[in-house]
């Protein structure tokens, strides 16, 4: 498996290819993305169950939903931006409402595709996902998760959103953790504040909390890899503990993770909340790193809200 | 009972008695539901009754058969007609037809695949977004090396969509001769007519254009469209697409060729008088329908 760092698609690529020999049923759709999403790896062993769509993601959704139908197991594969926005009513009537087996692979979550702009970094993805019955979300946090959560998708039967980040990204978790979907997982122990983290915001979140500790504060680290369907009862146990949350995400906080632990906390027990997230606005080019400082999507960003909502406890 | 594909010379007395009787379904579906689209529900019973009671292979003890032949109903708001045809080739009970657009029944609105995933394989409504399923149901078909066929329904003002013509290159692409479109040319939507809405014309060179094999048949006429659906069967190498030149609401003078009749219901007396234009034949009875308490 994976070390140090490594780009989440790169290892949704492998996991392809290997669930690819074990299982017939596979097959994978691109839309002109086949280097960019790395499915070229399934392509080069699997010929014969690859389909190049072209340049039209809801046709490709509607396509793979009849594969799906008739039996196989689709993974389509375009970016997450294209994917969520321009095929979102294929993805409901086509995927959702059929409860067709497709799974939907984007990789270009957040901010990471950098230099090209607004048009491409997929900010609302997650939150559109999450509004469609019948669909299970996941967004692993490294390179191991994400083959992982690969694996465990095509093995589920029904409908799988799967966000992938783009560049080389710190491996956190260990080859051999369990995965599991609807489980979060505790990263790091700690009871003083809660930090419930998605994707590449999970890495950032655990380096927040190396700071935190040399201030003698613990945080709790919770992998929130499955935003839907959610683990609350993961959510509810670390507030109890900890009396306070900090959500972490490159997605806007608006319908995202940040907002469905608002409506879990509201819901189940009012605790002090603050997120790190997009601030309903659009990006901008520039290096990804340029672009995660000025829109507040750092561990240090992390480490300021959890000093504001330590103040509220 | 099975029906094979395609088998021997239709009868085409059979296929028109067909057609009369899944006319006076819809009408009374529509009726007895308060609302539906009856136009071009009733615009289809020819090419429906073409397909249920002849080229199309089911079988009711295997209604998955992995063979079987598909329809998707691109155009999801026309399925009065098309759970008429299935009550009428004994693959749901004829009673069930009373409960169309009602809460609880398997015969929604528009149709929905996890009310009847056994004869309904993709719910469509949303216009241009049925067309991509059957596509996706053939590539698999032929991944699985079936002999089973694909009979995709449009509406014309459906072409407007571009998410119709993808769906026309991917077909084209990947040569799914399997696929064969119906194109309900009735030259009607909801505004009005559509040439004058958004023109589609010339229909046929476009279709052609993008790789088709294109019959234009009078569809509402029982020898052409068998001629056709034959046409489209020996077609190799590329999809077929039949251009049905309907009439909307056929059957009906009263109703035909006029645009409110998309949406609109009839009441009793229309209902009435629509049956009796329409019609009866010896080879059917009307559905019941039990007096609502």
């Amino acid at each position: 498996m994976y070390s140090g760092n490594k780009a989440m698609r790169d290892a949704f690529g492998d996991a392809l290819a290997d669930i690819g020999a074990q299982d017939d049923r596979i097959v994978v759709l691109t839309a002109d993305l086949t280097d960019a999403i790395k499915v070229g790896k399934f392509k080069e062993r699997f010929p014969e169950r690859f389909y190049q769509m072209g340049i039209k993601e809801s046709d490709m959704i509607g396509t793979a939903a009849g594969m799906a139908i008739d039996g196989q197991i689709p993974f389509t594969s375009t970016f997450a931006v294209f994917t969520t926005s321009l095929a979102n009513q294929a993805i409901r009537v086509n995927v959702a409402y059929n409860n067709a087996n497709v799974k939907i692979a984007t990789s270009h979550g957040g901010v990471c595709v950098g230099a090209d702009g607004a048009t491409h970094q997929a900010f609302e993805d997650v939150a559109l996902m999450r509004l469609i019955p019948n669909m299970t979300i996941l967004v692993p946090c490294d390179a191991n998760e994400a083959y992982k959560a690969t694996i465990a998708a095509a093995k589920m039967d029904g409908p799988v959103y799967l966000r992938f980040g783009r560049i080389p990204s710190p491996v956190v978790t260990g080859a051999d953790d369990p995965f599991e979907i609807g489980k979060a997982r505790i990263l790091r122990d700690g009871k003083d504040v809660a930090i419930v983290a998605m994707g590449a915001m999970v890495p950032a979140a655990l380096e927040a909390a190396s700071i935190l500790a040399a201030d003698g504060i613990k945080a709790k680290i919770v992998d929130m890899h499955t935003i839907k369907p959610l683990d609350e009862n993961t959510i509810i146990e670390s507030a109890k503990e900890c009396g306070c949350v900090v959500t972490a995400e490159e997605h806007t906080v608006l319908g995202g993770l940040g907002g469905a632990v608002a409506e879990v906390l509201a819901k189940n027990l009012p605790t002090p909340l603050r997120m790190v997230g997009v601030l309903d606005t659009f990006g901008e080019s520039g290096e990804p790193q340029e672009i995660l400082e000025k829109y507040h999507l750092t561990y240090s960003d992390i480490v300021k809200q959890v000093r504001l909502v330590l103040k509220q406890k | 009972m099975k029906q094979k594909r395609m088998q021997g010379n239709a009868d085409l007395q059979k296929l028109t008695d067909l057609a009369q009787q899944l006319r006076r379904d819809t009408i009374r579906m529509i009726h007895h539901a308060g609302s539906g689209h009856i136009g071009g529900a009733l615009g289809l019973a020819d090419y429906m009754a073409a397909l249920y009671g002849w080229a199309m292979q089911y079988d009711d003890h295997d209604p998955t058969d992995p063979d079987r032949d598909r329809i998707v109903l691109s155009n999801g708001h026309t399925c009065a007609v098309w759970y008429a045809a299935l009550a009428r080739s004994g693959l749901i009970p004829l009673e069930e037809l009373a409960t169309h657009r009602r809460m609880g029944s398997r015969l929604q609105g528009h149709p929905a695949r996890k009310a009847m995933p056994e004869y309904i394989e993709t719910s469509s409504g949303p216009l241009g977004q049925g067309f991509p399923v059957a596509n996706g149901i053939a590539l698999s078909l032929r991944k699985r090396v079936s002999q089973g066929r694909v009979y995709v329904i449009l509406g014309d003002g459906e072409l407007q969509e571009g998410q119709v013509w993808e769906a026309f290159m991917t077909s084209a692409h990947y040569k799914l001769d399997t696929i064969c479109a119906f194109i309900n040319y009735n030259n009607i939507q909801i505004d009005g007519k559509v040439e004058d809405i958004m023109g589609i014309a010339p229909l046929a060179d476009k279709i052609k254009a993008f790789g088709w094999h294109v019959v234009e048949i009078d569809g509402h006429d029982t020898a052409s469209i068998v001629a056709a659906l034959s046409e489209a069967a020996s077609t190799k190498g590329k999809p077929t697409a039949i251009i049905g030149n309907t009439i909307m609401a056929k059957g009906v003078p009263s109703m035909e060729g006029d645009a409110k009749w998309h949406g609109n219901t009839p009441n009793d007396a229309e209902t009435e008088a629509a049956l009796e234009a329409v019609g009866t034949n010896n080879r059917f009875k009307d559905f019941p329908i039990a007096n609502r308490a």
